[in-house]
């Protein structure tokens, strides 16, 4: 970064000399700086990426030890299986009884592999829509801890349908009548993200990204060429601050300096600040008007201009 | 002049281009169904002229100012002469009103961005408004990445509309084509009440390339392919496109307006008044 500075006041010096000497070259040092502040962007968003990505970030049963003051993990999806890479049971936050639903992933290779590096199969989906649909059965409010780079892309989920219990989910999620709170705290993958991601409040980690497909698939598929994934991290806008912007998430929960992997703990607490106030507020509205208000905001994404006199 | 001759794919036989468009864009051979554009599919499925587009100049905007995605998109459009990868509208099946939706895959392969999320999302409205069955053809590559994050967002905003058809009790008829991926697979596509495929499309999520990077191996012969999921229990029947419109006229009997007014709703307050000694 500091290179990038040096080499930006190098060019304004060089663009004085030139003109002191009545030299025009402020097109070559245009696209000199150009370049520079480009591959300083895509490094910021890269540095996001692999913040995310860091093994040492609090993962989803990280935050539930230290959010909780009781959790019981439930299992199964009834249907095949057990899905160790999403993860979900009941919780008490603050003495408030709520569902908690999230990927995990694993710290060590041992881990990683148990977990499948949280890539969920159909069993975890369904697993999720169970305890949802449990949760809205008594009453409790639904957490969701995000993190994951995506749905499972094998044999197995394919077989078992990974599309239709996404999609399951989504048309499901849109309608629990009862609050929904998602949080984004590593990497928010694609549908495999999203399949747990509809809620009334989406909140990011600081150093989070959520994206429509990972910066090395975007790079392999749109660029072809998978090397160039940091410059299509930044294309891309996947950091909690340009979700914001594009108010597709609520909120941003800051990291202790240097980022979550730091201080997992303190990382951990700040998540339970934003749930026990949201909690407060949506635990005090009419089911019915959470649903209707849900759908609204998830209706509104989307950028289209409409010069149609046919309008319907 | 010489006549046009098209190649099939499945058994290699060159049909005249006049040949296969009369039989439905099917090979006259083999049977193979070539992907087929909205304009022609109308023509097979609705009644002669009773189609009624809506929305027919909704543009997609730049929404994370992806480079060069505004001249992608100018491209699509010549190509395909559409505005974007759907056409919706409404018409008549042997006189009953249905909303259509139809997908292009020959517009930037039928990916999903804001417009075809919209546009499907309104198509399962306008059926909740009219009390009209939806039937949905689709064949798309996915979610469309050069709308970033708010194509991911299209699925959510797709599945919530289907949502509300399904609270309401209008049916939904999903037409699998080939190929079905991607973000519109685990979107609305595998939603309906009743999913049929075309024969041989390729369904899925995971691309099949992708799968063969993760499990290092050769997938098997007619992996994801419309008869492997209905093998799986993710499909209800395989259609050939001769046989469409009669299927849905059979269908659309068996889900007419006069059952909803004894509709699902009605019935459970019934149950509830019932439980509540009300009734006897």
């Amino acid at each position: 970064m500091n290179g990038n500075k040096n080499v930006l006041e190098r060019v304004e010096e060089l663009q004085k000399l030139a003109s002191e000497a009545g030299i025009d070259i402020s097109e070559e040092l245009k696209k000199i700086s150009d370049k520079v502040e480009e591959s300083s962007s895509s490094t910021k968003a890269w540095q996001r990426v692999e913040l995310a990505r860091n093994p040492d970030r609090p993962r989803a049963l990280d935050v539930i030890s230290v959010i909780c003051d009781e959790f019981v993990e439930l299992h199964g999806d009834r249907y095949y299986g057990d899905d160790p890479a999403l993860i979900g049971g009941i919780g008490f936050i603050n003495g408030i009884p709520v569902t908690i639903i999230g990927n995990q992933k694993g710290r060590n290779l041992k881990e990683t592999l148990a977990r499948n590096g949280g890539m969920a199969n159909p069993e975890g989906y369904r697993k999720a829509l169970r305890l949802a649909k449990q949760a809205e059965k008594f009453g409790r409010p639904v957490i969701t801890l995000i993190d994951t780079q995506g749905a499972y892309p094998g044999l197995g989920a394919e077989e078992r349908g990974i599309g239709e219990a996404i999609a399951m989910n989504l048309r499901e999620f849109s309608q629990l009548k009862t609050p929904v709170i998602c949080i984004i705290i590593g990497e928010g993958g694609s549908g495999g993200a999203l399949g747990i991601g509809v809620g009334d409040k989406v909140y990011m980690l600081e150093n989070a990204v959520y994206s429509v497909i990972s910066p090395e698939g975007y790079a392999s598929i749109l660029l072809r060429d998978s090397s160039q994934a940091k410059h299509a991290a930044a294309m891309m806008k996947i950091t909690s601050g340009d979700l914001l912007s594009m108010k597709i998430c609520n909120g941003v929960i800051s990291e202790p300096a240097g980022g979550a992997h730091l201080d997992p703990a303190e990382s951990s607490r700040r998540i339970k600040d934003v749930i026990v106030r949201d909690l407060a507020d949506l635990m005090n509205r009419n089911p019915a008007v959470l649903v209707r208000y849900r759908n609204q905001k998830i209706r509104k994404f989307g950028h289209f201009v409409e010069d149609c006199s046919d309008a319907t | 002049m010489i006549e046009k001759k098209i190649p099939c794919p499945s058994c290699g036989t060159e049909s005249s281009a006049a040949a296969v468009e009369a039989n439905l864009a099917v090979c006259p051979e083999c049977g193979h169904h070539f992907r087929m554009e909205p304009a022609a599919r109308i023509r097979y499925i609705a009644d002669e002229g009773s189609f009624s587009e809506f929305c027919r100049n909704m543009k997609s905007k730049n929404p994370i100012d992806m480079e060069g995605y505004e001249d992608k998109l100018t491209e699509a459009r010549k190509k395909a002469n559409l505005s974007d990868a759907v056409v919706t509208g409404i018409c008549t099946i042997e006189g009953t009103p249905v909303v259509l939706a139809l997908m292009s895959f020959s517009f930037m392969g039928g990916s999903m961005g804001s417009v075809v999320g919209e546009k499907i999302a309104r198509a399962m409205l306008k059926g909740v408004e009219t009390r009209s069955p939806v039937i949905i053809y689709a064949t798309s590559g996915g979610a469309r990445m050069q709308e970033g994050i708010f194509s991911l967002m299209q699925m959510a905003k797709t599945a919530s509309a289907a949502a509300e058809l399904d609270r309401a009790g209008i049916p939904l008829f999903m037409v699998l084509c080939d190929p079905t991926t991607g973000g519109v697979t685990a979107s609305f596509a595998m939603l309906g009440d009743v999913t049929i495929a075309e024969p041989k499309a390729l369904i899925g999520f995971a691309g099949p390339r992708v799968i063969e990077g993760t499990i290092k191996q050769t997938l098997p012969e007619g992996f994801q392919r419309a008869e492997f999921q209905q093998d799986k229990g993710f499909v209800d029947i395989i259609c050939p496109r001769s046989e469409q419109r009669a299927l849905f006229v059979s269908l659309l009997k068996a889900h007419c307006p006069v059952s909803w007014r004894t509709s699902l709703a009605a019935t459970n307050a019934a149950l509830e008044e019932s439980a509540a000694g009300g009734l006897k």
